[in-house]
């Protein structure tokens, strides 16, 4: 693989670490201008020809997470390699447009897929590129024909109900205050045990009066929306109640799966509302598809909850139940998340019809393990939770 | 002191026992060179608190801890003003006033102890994660300035700039403005190779074949869907337990083998996924 060499001039290398950190912040990683001066400097640190010490070197800078992390050595490749450089030949603002792809497209397609095609033969195995060519990719190419384009189907007004839903679903979750008192500047009691020990610092007079509080102790929710095939009709729903829970709570996370699970709180928070629903619709592709409700449990078991979800977790999962992996599966991974878990609720769409009983196997093995399973198939149904939830 | 370039680094952390792979002795190195502190994330038991032992071995510096807590506080990690001897001072021989706050009475936490040192300590801050966002905050600005001010006795200004390094393991989100400040480095379980060297290293003792067998076994457990993967500890664990019961060769003591896993396993839940059947399977692959 041949390495972009730095042309002589000195600001040539600076207009290229420049290119690559917007490059990097192109794919969603926060940097500004201090990373690039930087980044140059640590170049001057270790042997900047040595293409693999220089990755080593700017990886460790620029990378803010173990997310990043993990796809650095991609962007890396697509900017400084060859790929990246034959796309800037054709146009420049084709560049910008294909290495956005990777980065978006990752998590559904595995490590390479969307430049299979292309340049099969230059790509490093990535571990997600087994995954890839297992079949289910070319399932993804037919779907994505029928793709859903979440742009017309986030309009303003189902937003803002989606919205306000959420609002008061976060307000009925939010007002948990901890029994305990902890030390606060604007208390309404007297902390005496801190009086105490303060007033020895002024030879036993109690002249500084430190206050306690009942700290908040807010609950953090963490959704998890099926999109495969059978819950097309109300995705669009869900998905916009998702965006409006995101847009409320700082701390709420939320995921989309279908065969696979991927994280979309970012996509979601993203400020300016077309991109949001442009970079969702890349991602939520492959919707319509079969449904491993365990598999993305146990994805998001062993990848995710660790972070996500604690003691102060209520996790909301939106699903039907219909799920093509084995019901145990799904009873499995529910099981670790409630015990991780503050609680564990099941949105069911099916449940807000009349005489439904959950037959779907998978729905029949989770039962035991939810806190509480609750219907829901429109906006509408979304609100009215909100004393079940005030209630958990 | 002179600036150490990264395979030197990688070769004398080596020689103190930690076996460092190249992303993370080139994490370090430029920690060193831009006097940046480092930011390590990854899963308990990678090791990520023995990198600042042995960087600060290698470095002959003196090592400060920190160990973060929920409800941390400026008191413990900062500094505080020690009023039991002043009070008894004041009775004593009723001290004046500029003497009672003095560096006599000035107790040390870590981070202003660090900043006070002649020479450049590391600074060990373990599990930022833990403490609250407060904390965090408070931190942002000792990072960036290493300065602290004290009332009563004005500012201190640190007079070598320690080497920093945080450790994290996830408990919540760190804020992007630490992160930004911090060089970062994700550290994930050694592969193969990697892990015999650190078991080679930290038990000598043990034979080759038999430490090609412990890396292989602790190796296919990772892989297992265990509650708790075994990290490097638990590793050199079992591998002392194993050498202490004189045990050469994994699959002849079955038995043994199954009830040295303690060293291993350490939920219930993943005892009960690996009973003798599962173990003998694993270690036929790998013997």
């Amino acid at each position: 693989m041949a390495v972009t060499r730095f042309p002589l001039r000195a600001e040539g290398v600076a207009d290229r670490m420049a290119g690559f950190i917007a490059h990097l912040r192109m794919n969603g990683l926060r940097l500004g201008p201090g990373e690039t001066v930087a980044a140059l400097a640590a170049l001057s640190a270790v042997k900047a020809t040595d293409p693999d010490q220089a990755r080593r070197a700017l990886k460790t800078l620029l990378v803010p997470d173990a997310d990043a992390w993990r796809r650095f050595d991609d962007l890396y490749d697509s900017y400084w390699f060859n790929m990246g450089k034959q796309r800037q030949g054709e146009a420049n603002v084709n560049v910008r447009v294909q290495g956005a792809k990777p980065a978006l497209w990752q998590s559904h397609l595995g490590a390479d897929g969307p430049e299979q095609e292309s340049d099969a033969g230059q790509l490093d195995g990535g571990d997600g590129e087994a995954e890839g060519t297992d079949g289910r990719l070319i399932a993804t190419r037919t779907e994505a024909l029928s793709r859903r384009d979440l742009r017309e189907l986030m309009d303003e007004d189902s937003l803002r109900a989606a919205e306000k839903a959420a609002q008061d679903l976060g307000r009925a979750l939010r007002d948990r205050r901890s029994r305990r008192l902890r030390q606060a500047v604007r208390g309404r009691e007297l902390d005496l045990r801190r009086v105490m020990r303060a007033s020895l610092a002024r030879g036993g007079e109690p002249l500084d009066l430190p206050l306690r509080k009942r700290p908040d102790r807010p609950l953090r929710i963490v959704a998890l929306c099926d999109v495969s095939g059978s819950m097309t009709t109300v995705s669009r729903v869900f998905l916009a109640f998702l965006r409006g829970l995101i847009s409320v709570d700082t701390r709420a996370d939320a995921y989309l799966f279908h065969t696979r699970l991927m994280r979309v709180t970012d996509a979601l928070r993203d400020r300016d509302t077309l991109r949001a629903a442009g970079r969702l619709s890349l991602m939520a592709e492959g919707f319509g598809g079969g449904t491993d409700i365990g598999g993305a449990l146990r994805t998001f078991n062993a990848g995710h909850a660790g972070r996500a979800v604690n003691g102060r977790t209520v996790v909301i999962i939106l699903s039907d139940g219909y799920c093509t992996g084995a019901p145990e599966a799904v009873a499995e991974g529910l099981r670790r998340l409630q015990r991780r878990a503050h609680r564990v609720v099941w949105l069911n769409p099916l449940n807000g019809w009349e005489d439904h009983a959950p037959v779907a196997r998978a729905m029949t093995a989770a039962r035991p393990y939810l806190d509480a399973l609750l219907p829901a198939n429109t906006i509408a149904a979304l609100a009215a939770l909100e004393p079940e939830f005030a209630r958990l | 002191m002179r600036a150490m370039r990264e395979t030197e680094l990688r070769e004398r952390l080596a020689a103190t026992g930690y076996v460092a792979d190249e992303t993370l002795s080139m994490a370090l190195h430029l920690a060193l060179t831009l006097g940046r502190p480092l930011l390590l994330e990854g899963s308990a038991g990678v090791g990520k608190t023995e990198i600042a032992k042995a960087l600060a071995e290698v470095l002959d510096a003196r090592l400060i801890r920190l160990q973060c807590y929920e409800g941390l506080d400026a008191g413990h990690a900062i500094y505080e003003w020690n009023y039991q001897r002043q009070l008894l001072a004041i009775r004593a021989d009723g001290a004046d006033e500029a003497a009672l706050f003095s560096e006599k009475y000035l107790l040390k936490r870590p981070l202003l102890e660090a900043i006070s040192q002649e020479v450049r300590p590391v600074l060990l801050i373990d599990e930022i994660d833990r403490a609250d966002e407060e904390f965090e905050a408070y931190l942002l600005e000792i990072l960036s300035d290493f300065q602290i001010t004290i009332p009563e006795l004005g500012t201190i200004r640190a007079r070598t700039r320690p080497v920093v390094v945080l450790t994290a393991n996830g408990t919540r989100d760190l804020s992007d403005a630490l992160r930004r400040r911090c060089l970062y480095s994700y550290v994930d379980y050694p592969d193969r190779e990697t892990e015999l060297a650190i078991l080679s290293r930290r038990a000598p003792d043990v034979e080759a074949r038999l430490a090609r067998q412990i890396i292989g076994v602790v190796q296919a457990l990772r892989r297992e869907e265990l509650e708790k993967s075994p990290g490097i500890a638990e590793m050199l664990d079992w591998a002392g337990a194993l050498s202490g019961l004189g045990i050469n060769d994994l699959s002849a003591n079955p038995a043994q083998v199954q009830a040295t896993l303690v060293c291993l396993l350490k939920t219930a839940a993943d005892r009960d996924a690996l009973p003798p059947e599962v173990m003998a399977r694993i270690v036929g692959k790998v013997a």
